[in-house]
């Protein structure tokens, strides 16, 4: 079987518009999270990580796009553009597209919203982001709670090992609106506070928004200075409860067993985690018992929800993206809002910006319904 | 493409009807929607499974269509069943979405819930058939335009051939609020139907 790469890359959020302004700002422990007080999305003032409009407006603008387009669908075409732009890909019958998202553009429910109800459906989303960007291939959407981003990586190393692409590009992208915002405080998940990852005084998430895209390939010419191998993937479910996470980590413990077992890879060959620290006290918690069940609690760690919050659908892969730089740069970047150890099995988490040889690392996420995904990159250059 | 595996079983539910393998086993006319009509037909099938009833609309569909497919294979819960669970349709998890929307929809009559909140995602519908089988196995949900058996037939190949699952259960299970639309099939290696696009289709249309 050939390798498989993830390439070509982009980032649109609150810490810049493209990964390498992004990934200088994580650098620099710049976190995008702000005290926001609209009450449009939620009674009571909130953190989040949003996207300044104006220039998400002025950015968009600049494709001459004819028609309407929702803020996601200019999130999203804005972010995955650039990305086939720097590719040089030709948009052949040979090149799929993903869109990962959990809502897409769940705020055309809302009968004040300007945009017909229609538009809410998931598949209207990949269809703009299809023909607006030209793509031959429908649009596959991936829509599989908070692992969607990773997912789709590992979807589709999938589809081009089973010979359906040679080249699939991903756009994950879900916005803060006042569905969601409502719905994480009616959980009483929401902090009040910038979220602190792993920490004994965490208090719940920030939701943030982010798109973010990129290219996977099977060509290894061209490729970026940042371009990783996929070396292994698994998604294993914890069949325990639908929204909380199992005690023992069993689906997130399965998912990397599975993924080293692919990759023919241990835990020894790990030099760094990008995990999915929330900060809500049971999902940090049981990423403790996991990893330790996996012998991996003294590979350094981070979360990047202290940056941008959690991204929902675009999270796994936005925390891709700053992965890949942190193996080019042989960089261990900072779990902003960590300070003292709050989980009841060890981790070392990574308390400033750091630097050290890299070569594989591991990424994993969890999500409502009970689904894991952990997928582990080589650097390739 | 032959890829050496079979439809091994498959489930309707639409039109008031259940069918399994192709056979009408439980039907209703005279239900007056989704609701009544999903309700009836799982007590008809001696389930015992009080937590079918906490379940939005489309867990609902996909949970009944799952378990009357897995039913049959007997499973043992105990043992290791790598059944992997690949769930497709149009509307996401469109009904849900609206009760939500409509808990905030205004401020003076202000009531979100996370009982509601919860089954805005659709695999929640994944999660529930999983906790009940005990499948600690692959899971994932796309949205397409319609049913599309060449994107789901190349993806539960890729599984079944990478080994990252013994055996798939997939399908479409569509609800809006209104109209439902189930058709879930199991792809094993054993079987009479070969697990083809145009089978998918056929089977589908039946």
């Amino acid at each position: 079987m050939s390798k498989i790469y993830a390439s070509y890359n982009n980032i649109i959020s609150s810490l810049g518009f493209d990964s390498q302004t992004v990934v200088q700002n994580i650098h620099n422990e710049n976190s995008g999270l702000r005290l926001i007080d609209d009450k449009d999305l939620l009674p009571d003032p909130f953190y989040s990580s949003i996207i300044n409009t104006e220039d998400l407006y002025a950015d968009f603008k600049q494709l001459n796009n004819e028609g309407q387009f929702t803020r996601l669908e200019q999130m999203m075409i804005s972010s995955l553009s650039k990305v086939i732009k720097a590719s040089k890909t030709p948009l052949t019958n040979r090149v799929g597209l993903i869109i990962s998202t959990t809502k897409g553009n769940i705020d055309a429910l809302n009968k004040n919203n300007e945009f017909l109800k229609e538009r809410a459906y998931l598949s209207s989303l990949g269809k703009v982001v299809k023909e607006t960007l030209g793509f031959k291939n429908d649009a596959i959407v991936v829509s599989n709670a908070c692992v969607s981003g990773i997912l789709s990586i590992a979807i589709a190393k999938r589809y081009i090992n089973h010979g359906t692409y040679d080249d699939v590009f991903i756009v994950s992208g879900d916005m803060v609106s006042e569905f969601i915002i409502t719905g994480f405080n009616s959980f009483q998940a929401l902090s009040n506070e910038p979220c602190k990852p792993y920490d004994k005084d965490r208090t719940g998430v920030n939701i943030g928004e982010v798109a973010a895209s990129i290219l996977v390939t099977n060509n290894e010419k061209g490729l970026p200075k940042e371009a990783v191998a996929i070396l292994g993937e698994g998604s294993c479910n914890d069949a325990n409860h639908i929204s909380g996470p199992s005690r023992t980590g069993e689906g997130l413990f399965r998912s990397v067993q599975s993924a080293f077992k692919e990759g023919n890879v241990t835990h020894t060959d790990i030099d760094y985690i990008s995990a999915h620290g929330t900060a809500t006290l049971f999902n940090d918690e049981t990423e403790s018992i996991a990893f330790n069940r996996l012998n991996l609690n003294k590979v350094p760690l981070n979360s990047l929800k202290g940056y941008f919050g959690h991204t929902l659908g675009a999270s796994g892969l936005v925390e891709t993206i700053v992965g890949m730089y942190s193996l080019q740069n042989n960089t261990l970047y900072t779990s902003l809002g960590f300070k003292e150890p709050g989980t009841s099995k060890p981790l070392n988490i990574i308390t400033k910006t750091t630097p050290k040889q890299l070569n594989i690392f591991l990424k994993t996420a969890s999500g409502f319904g009970g689904c894991n995904t952990a997928v582990i990159f080589q650097k390739v250059k | 493409m032959e890829s050496g595996f079979y439809i091994k079983s498959f489930c309707h539910i639409k039109d008031h009807k259940v069918s399994l393998n192709g056979s009408v086993i439980y039907d209703d006319k005279d239900a007056l929607d989704f609701l009544e009509f999903i309700k009836a037909a799982y007590r008809s099938f001696d389930i015992k499974y009080p937590k079918f009833f906490k379940m939005d609309g489309l867990s609902k569909l996909a949970f009944l269509a799952s378990d009357l497919i897995l039913q049959k294979e007997k499973l043992n819960i105990e043992d290791e069943n790598n059944i992997a669970i690949v769930f497709s349709n149009k509307s996401s998890s469109l009904d849900t979405d609206e009760k939500h929307q409509e808990s905030i929809q205004n401020k003076d009559n202000y009531y979100p819930s996370p009982a509601v909140f919860v089954y805005t995602l659709p695999n929640i519908c994944i999660g529930e058939i999983s906790i009940k089988y005990k499948l600690h196995s692959e899971n994932s949900f796309f949205i397409f335009d319609s049913f599309n058996a060449e994107y789901l037939s190349d993806y539960t190949n890729s599984l079944l051939l990478a080994n990252k699952a013994d055996e798939a259960l997939c399908g479409w299970v569509e609800f809006d609020g209104v109209a439902y639309d189930a058709f879930l099939y199991l792809v094993s290696k054993e079987g009479t139907t070969t697990h083809t696009k145009q089978n998918i289709v056929n089977l589908y249309n039946t």
